[in-house]
């Protein structure tokens, strides 16, 4: 029974590494997911009968394990097929919170039986120890991201969160989970009190660590949290023998660490200052005053100014998200195109919540990859623009992040939409975004804001288009 | 030998450890943007593998308390599992070329 149980697991992290391979790949990324799920199957169905089970079978046992996995599957099932597009983020958090709180079970359960004769030694209790911690932070963290970008109403003010001496408190509650996990590895005890307290620092701590970071900031950290369950995972694979876990949590933890970095970088910030300081400190400096004023414009001239140009680019934002404009959008592009208007699409790395969440979304409208454009490959493009139309994105076209020292954003690469012979802005309101800065772009002399929920104005633009016949 | 046996099997996680982990350092390396949402996604799937331990601890669980965690252990690990699979599937569903549009 080994035999087949490692060979099925060789097989499984075999399956996992060509997924996620032909994942990395638009063309062939569908079939990825699926062959990552064959080897996920496979694993599952043999463990049934894994030889560590089959030695004392207890019958509940195994009636508990068909439930479980009946309940939880299903629950999941209907959250992933019912959430709309744009919640994505927040249900990568949730099933990834699950993992992590499933890491940390596994090492409850190890600790708390092994003792007596053929105790493991002591660098495996360590390990069950730090797969634990981790594990245990991963899942109250990602529980706290969910409901932060779920906008649950506890979680609404960033502020309420933010006390001083915050981070030496969490400094403490965490020095103390690690004392306490140290404790209970060397000592090799079994004492439930002692493992409850050190999972409920543990438990503590993530949630502390994710409550007073902002939404904008949260996709650094649901990514961080996914590289922590993966390593949770590889620990608890350790701890049980299991190569399968060893495998495919550290190949997580690796490419998780590394999408975490990725994505810091085209923030502008580093993974250390997501973690322990806040916008709205950073943001307290005096900003450049903005000269100029708003002109707006109806959607229906907006539509003629793009019906004759030659070139339109468009940048979306998580404005365009909230509103769910991008079928509009895309509508209003095809039109477009049967004027032989050439239209491409501009993403931002961190555009929306996520890299690649507006991919995600303008795919799920029909847009076609190969009109998507990453900023890389179109900065240089819109001076030859006629029209740049940015929808509900305000930073990462705020041209301060070029030219204003004491801006927030300095230095951060954005879109240059400002290049563009002309602007369109659609916009909610007035207000600023994210960063909490006033941004030059809607100000200039060639920018027109356009303001209504995006829907409704890709709406009208779409009429105004239809109007010229 | 037998020395050199137990050596072995110490260091094989250990060569394991590396080798998966510049393997995952590579596969996410060349990844263009508009895939990393689904990919972090996908990853998020792959550490569902979680949920085989979880069945084996659950397996092993003798008192209630082991087998209430267990069992927690159990549901936890499916959710991520499915979840991750089928919110990376609706994903990556969308993704198609206006070649592949046009047939």
């Amino acid at each position: 029974m080994g035999y087949l149980i490692e060979t099925v697991y060789f097989l499984t992290a075999a399956l996992f590494i060509v997924g996620l391979k032909r994942m990395s790949h638009p063309t062939t990324a569908r079939s990825g997911i699926v062959w990552a799920g064959y080897g996920m199957v496979l694993a599952t169905v043999v463990s049934f009968v894994h030889p560590q089970i089959t030695a004392h079978i207890v019958t509940t046992n195994y009636v508990l394990m068909v439930i479980a996995i009946a309940i939880g599957g299903a629950i999941a099932w209907w959250g992933a097929k019912k959430v709309p597009m744009t919640a994505m983020p927040q249900m990568i958090a949730i099933y990834n919170g699950m993992g992590g709180g499933a890491a940390a079970a596994i090492a409850a359960v190890e600790l708390l039986k092994s003792h007596g004769a053929g105790a493991p030694e002591t660098h495996v209790f360590i390990m069950a120890v730090a797969g634990a911690l981790i594990g245990a932070v991963a899942f109250s963290g990602s529980v706290v991201a969910f409901g932060k970008l779920q906008e649950l109403k506890f979680f609404k003010d960033d502020a309420k969160f933010r006390f001083t001496g915050q981070q030496k408190f969490n400094a403490a509650v965490f020095g103390a989970a690690v004392v306490l996990g140290l404790v209970i590895a060397l000592s090799h005890s079994s004492s439930g009190a002692l493992i409850s307290v050190f999972f409920l620092l543990a438990l503590a701590f993530g949630a502390m660590m994710a409550l007073p970071i902002g939404g904008a900031d949260m996709p650094v950290v649901i990514s961080l949290f996914n590289a922590f369950t993966g390593l949770a995972v590889a620990l608890e694979g350790f701890v049980l023998g299991n190569s399968a876990m060893i495998i495919a949590g550290i190949i997580v933890g690796s490419s998780g660490t590394l999408l975490t970095l990725m994505m810091a970088k085209a923030m502008n910030r580093s993974v250390s200052n997501v973690l322990f300081s806040n916008w709205a400190a950073l943001a307290s400096g005096e900003a450049q005053a903005v000269t100029g004023s708003l002109k707006p414009m109806e959607p229906p001239d907006a539509a003629i100014q793009m019906a004759y140009a030659s070139k339109v680019i468009i940048v979306p934002g998580y404005g365009m998200a909230v509103a769910q404009a991008q079928h509009k959008i895309w509508e209003m592009c095809k039109l477009l195109m049967e004027r032989d208007v050439v239209v491409k699409f501009a993403i931002h790395p961190v555009a929306g919540r996520m890299p690649g969440h507006m991919n995600v979304l303008l795919a799920e409208a029909g847009v076609p990859y190969d009109l998507i454009f990453d900023m890389d490959e179109i900065n240089e493009e819109f001076s030859t623009a006629d029209v740049a139309l940015v929808i509900g994105a305000n930073d990462v076209v705020n041209p301060a992040a070029r030219t204003d020292k004491s801006s927030p954003i300095y230095g951060m690469p954005i879109l240059n939409v400002d290049h563009a012979k002309n602007v369109q802005v659609i916009k909610r309101g007035k207000g600023v975004g994210f960063a909490g800065i006033e941004n030059a772009l809607f100000f200039a002399d060639n920018t027109r804001m356009v303001y209504g929920d995006a829907q409704k104005v890709a709406a009208g633009m779409i009429q105004g288009i239809k109007d010229l016949g | 030998m037998e020395v050199m046996k137990q050596v072995v099997e110490f260091f094989s996680p250990i060569y394991i450890l590396m080798l998966a982990g510049f393997l995952g350092y590579e596969i996410i390396g060349k990844v263009p943007v508009i895939l990393h949402t689904p990919l972090m996604s996908g990853t998020n799937f792959v550490h569902g593998i979680v949920l085989v331990g979880a069945m084996v601890a659950l397996g092993q669980a003798v008192t209630p308390l082991e087998q209430t965690i267990g069992f927690l252990g159990v549901l936890l690990g499916a959710g991520n599992a499915v979840g991750g699979y089928f919110v990376t599937e609706r994903m990556l569903e969308m993704f198609k070329s206006s070649k592949g549009q046009e047939k």
